[in-house]
């Protein structure tokens, strides 16, 4: 049953990319990818990786696909048909094919428990890490102890990325309220989703929560600060939708969000040298209580504040980043 | 010959995932290189992303394993180490996928296209200028 479900998952992807290839609909390419994305999600959780599936159908179905299409909207929908022939990118491709399936022969058959890659540092995570570290959810104890090291690296790129994305996009400075005597008139006028907007005000509330439960449940079961920042971001990218980037940013200033992207990046970094301080190696948490579990409860849980933090301001303050260039007029005209 | 052919029938089904892999991966490929633009390509590029991911997934499943959360019926549980250099891959992704679409907002800005062959045919008109 579980290798018919993984069979028929694999071919549905196959054939949402060979769609991808053959569209020229920009519009369609990214609505396919979305798929794409959630089917994939579907395919972690058919091998066992529920916090990869979490992570991927808030990431890839959600967030990739609102900030390409608010991409198309500058670019245009329609892909320009090209003079290039496609007989060389064809043949590389094939050759490198090719190439790639040989060397899975070599390769040890899929889902066998005697793999070498199951016998390197995963026996010592699935057995000692629930008397080690004291939490239920391997991944979290690995992702925020054993490799926090790893981890606090792939928060300072998507840190770094940030800037990177603000340097190249401005955001723009919402019109403030003495400015704009007509705002509130114009305001009736932006507001064209009564329905919408008031479906989404109900949501908030729910989807913050969840990212709360998210954030703090991460420890015994299937999340943590990656997906609940993600989940975050999707509230108040669901709030500019539908009311607007100009009430969105006055709701979350940008100079906020960058300074809590900063400073979740600052709580990760700070706990580590907490621990040195304390006289244990960087983020070593056993000497943050008298009792080694109970610290490396602690530490997991001020680590992954941090990374929920960073993770959820640096999507926000890319999102209106990419909205005030595909929205240039809106609000404005006030 | 029964027994070659199970040998083989079971070879394939474990390399069958390896195997659609090394396709989703050559197409995202063969988008990059293959299509002038520039949207397209940071589609396929994360098309050969997501392929990635579902490798090293695969290589972390286990055969009657369960998801790596301790629970007291599991008799073993799947390998959760790839399972966190995935996930943390995946949220680093969409930083520096938010990173490309920003460049090529700038550049559809610059040249009023985001087609690679009509960039490259005014880029070169400019350096005859000069």
């Amino acid at each position: 049953m579980e290798l018919l479900v993984n069979i028929s998952l694999l071919f549905m992807l196959s054939l949402t990319v060979i769609a991808v290839v053959r569209l020229k609909s920009l519009f369609a390419i990214v609505m396919l990818f979305g798929i794409y994305s959630l089917l994939s999600a579907m395919i972690f959780i058919a091998l066992d990786a529920v916090d990869v599936a979490f992570t991927e159908a808030a990431v890839g179905a959600g967030i990739s696909t609102v900030l390409m299409l608010a991409t198309l909207v500058t670019t245009g929908r329609w892909e320009k048909k090209s003079s290039r022939s496609s007989f060389l990118p064809l043949l590389i491709v094939s050759i490198t094919g090719a190439a790639l399936v040989w060397g899975t022969l070599d390769m040890p058959e899929y889902g066998n428990p005697d793999n070498p890659a199951h016998h390197h540092v995963a026996d010592r995570y699935i057995e000692q890490s629930p008397e080690e570290i004291g939490i239920p959810n391997m991944v979290t104890s690995v992702l925020a102890s054993y490799r926090g090291f790893d981890t606090l690296g792939e928060v300072i790129v998507v840190f770094t990325a940030l800037i990177g994305v603000l340097s190249l996009l401005q955001v723009r400075t919402p019109p403030s309220v003495a400015e704009t005597p007509l705002r509130n008139e114009n305001r009736k006028l932006s507001r064209p989703y009564p329905v919408l907007q008031v479906v989404a005000l109900v949501m908030m509330p729910f989807i913050i929560l969840f990212a709360l439960y998210v954030q703090f449940h991460g420890d015994f079961g299937p999340g943590g600060g990656f997906q609940a920042g993600v989940i975050f971001a999707v509230a108040f990218i669901l709030y500019t939708l539908t009311y607007g980037l100009d009430d969105a940013l006055a709701l979350t200033p940008v100079s906020v969000l960058k300074a809590l992207a900063a400073g979740g990046v600052l709580i990760y970094g700070g706990t580590g040298v907490v621990s040195m301080l304390l006289g244990g190696n960087f983020l070593d948490y056993n000497v943050l209580s008298s009792n080694p579990v109970s610290g490396q409860h602690i530490g997991i849980i001020v680590i992954e504040l941090g990374v929920g933090i960073t993770v959820a301001s640096v999507l926000i303050c890319a999102f209106y980043a990419f909205m005030t260039r595909a929205l240039p007029d809106q609000g404005q005209k006030g | 010959m029964d027994s070659f052919f199970n040998e083989v029938i079971s070879g394939a089904l474990g390399r069958y995932n390896y195997w659609v892999v090394i396709f989703l991966m050559m197409s995202g490929f063969y988008v990059v290189i293959g299509s002038t633009n520039l949207v397209k390509k940071i589609v396929g590029l994360n098309i050969f992303q997501t392929s990635v991911f579902i490798l090293y997934i695969s290589i972390g499943k286990i055969n009657g394993g369960t998801a790596p959360i301790v629970w007291a019926n599991a008799e073993r549980y799947s390998n959760p180490l790839p399972h966190v250099l995935i996930l943390t891959a995946i949220v680093v992704g969409v930083a520096t996928t938010a990173l490309g679409l920003s460049l090529i907002m700038r550049i559809k800005h610059a040249y009023n296209t985001v087609e690679e062959d009509e960039i490259l045919a005014i880029s070169l008109e400019e350096d005859e200028d000069e």
